[in-house]
């Protein structure tokens, strides 16, 4: 996220007028999980990203589902079709992690700086208005529940 | 939006966790994140001060595209000169893909051939069509993003180590590819169908060339 002074003035603009659309929330969540060697994380993105063959995520912004990424999804399995095009993704095209960061997750796991890694990761296309991605939200915290997870590792693009 | 934690990286949009390989990088932007669980009250929000290393310009250099690409076809015929392109950058695009050990190419499915003349059925005004269970917008994106999936990592293949802002000048105003995006752009546009239209107004042609286009004519 490049700082608002380093954009130029149309996109400052095009971003700061984003912000007459964002939702207010009356309450923010506040969870306190295990310690950190003991915490089991998954990934969410919000980038659009799925596993190779899925359905894509089309060019308009009603795409309110999720799509799955299996723990044991390979980088050459791993594709993007996020609506947007105002974003880079040549680094993601290079490496994968630099949006989606599984290998690093399973490093620090294997080096029991955290618990364990999910069994399956998730992403939206985070171009959705945010009030219609609630239901599959809701629907995505319970599948996470049943995963054991204790942290989500929100990865917006 | 009211986040808990959220740790705010000044890095390039696409890149939330800094720089494509290099994995100690990636770990510390990792770390700092993870280490706002550990905060004991919250909302939490924290800047993450290291910043991305810019390549030096010794490092960088503009794409200068060896491939040789022929202006006068790509005058006369957009697809022909897309057609063309694409075989000329096969080189590289199999470069990319053997040292990365993968593409992000196939979402449509099609080989790049039949990319190209995908998108010439609808410069042609004769559009190929739809894949299964998609719309025309829908089909047509994905072609596209396949396109410039094969563009960007041929491109970065090449010698003189290009920047992410280099590929997209490179892309944006060197390649009969990047002629014929706008193209399509304007014809879905002008289309009667909505899933195109959606397309054009969104997903075609980035927000910034759209701004620089504007302001050069």
């Amino acid at each position: 996220m490049v700082r608002l002074a380093d954009l130029p003035d149309f996109e400052r603009e095009h971003m700061l007028d984003k912000l007459k659309g964002l939702e207010e929330f009356s309450a923010r969540p506040w969870v306190k999980p295990p310690p950190l060697a003991q915490c089991r994380i998954a990934i969410v993105s919000t980038a659009g990203l799925h596993v190779r063959g899925d359905r894509p995520f089309g060019p308009s912004a009603t795409a309110t589902d999720y799509r799955i990424i299996p723990a044991d999804t390979q980088a050459a399995d791993l594709v993007m079709s996020h609506q947007s095009v105002n974003y880079d993704r040549t680094g993601f095209q290079e490496d994968h992690n630099v949006a989606f960061p599984l290998d690093r997750l399973n490093e620090l796991a294997r080096e029991r700086a955290i618990g364990s890694v999910a069994a399956f990761h998730y992403s939206f296309m985070g171009a959705a208005p945010i009030r219609k991605i609630e239901a599959k939200a809701r629907e995505l915290a319970g599948l996470l529940k049943k995963d054991k997870v204790d942290a989500v590792l929100l990865c917006p693009v | 939006m009211g986040p808990p934690r959220a740790l705010w990286v000044p890095f390039i949009l696409g890149r939330p966790f800094g720089v494509p390989g290099d994995a100690e990088f990636q770990r510390r932007v990792l770390r700092a994140v993870l280490h706002l669980l550990e905060a004991p009250a919250g909302p939490v929000l924290e800047d993450y001060a290291e910043e991305a290393p810019v390549p030096g310009a010794a490092e960088t250099e503009g794409m200068a595209c060896p491939v040789s690409f022929d202006r006068e076809m790509a005058a006369d015929d957009l697809g022909a000169a897309l057609a063309r392109e694409i075989e000329e950058l096969a080189p590289w695009h199999d470069l990319a893909a053997k040292r990365r050990e993968r593409t992000t190419t196939g979402l449509s499915g099609m080989a790049m051939d039949e990319a190209a003349r995908f998108v010439a059925s609808y410069l042609n005004s004769s559009p190929a069509p739809n894949l299964n269970g998609m719309n025309a917008g829908e089909t047509l994106k994905i072609v596209c993003d396949d396109l410039r999936a094969y563009y960007y990592e041929a491109a970065a293949a090449q010698p003189g180590n290009p920047d992410a802002q280099a590929v997209l000048h490179w892309f944006w105003h060197d390649t009969a590819a990047g002629r014929a995006f706008h193209a399509l752009q304007k014809i879905c546009l002008d289309s009667a169908d909505p899933s195109l239209q959606v397309l054009g107004g969104n997903s075609l042609v980035p927000r910034a060339i759209v701004h620089a286009h504007a302001h050069a004519s």
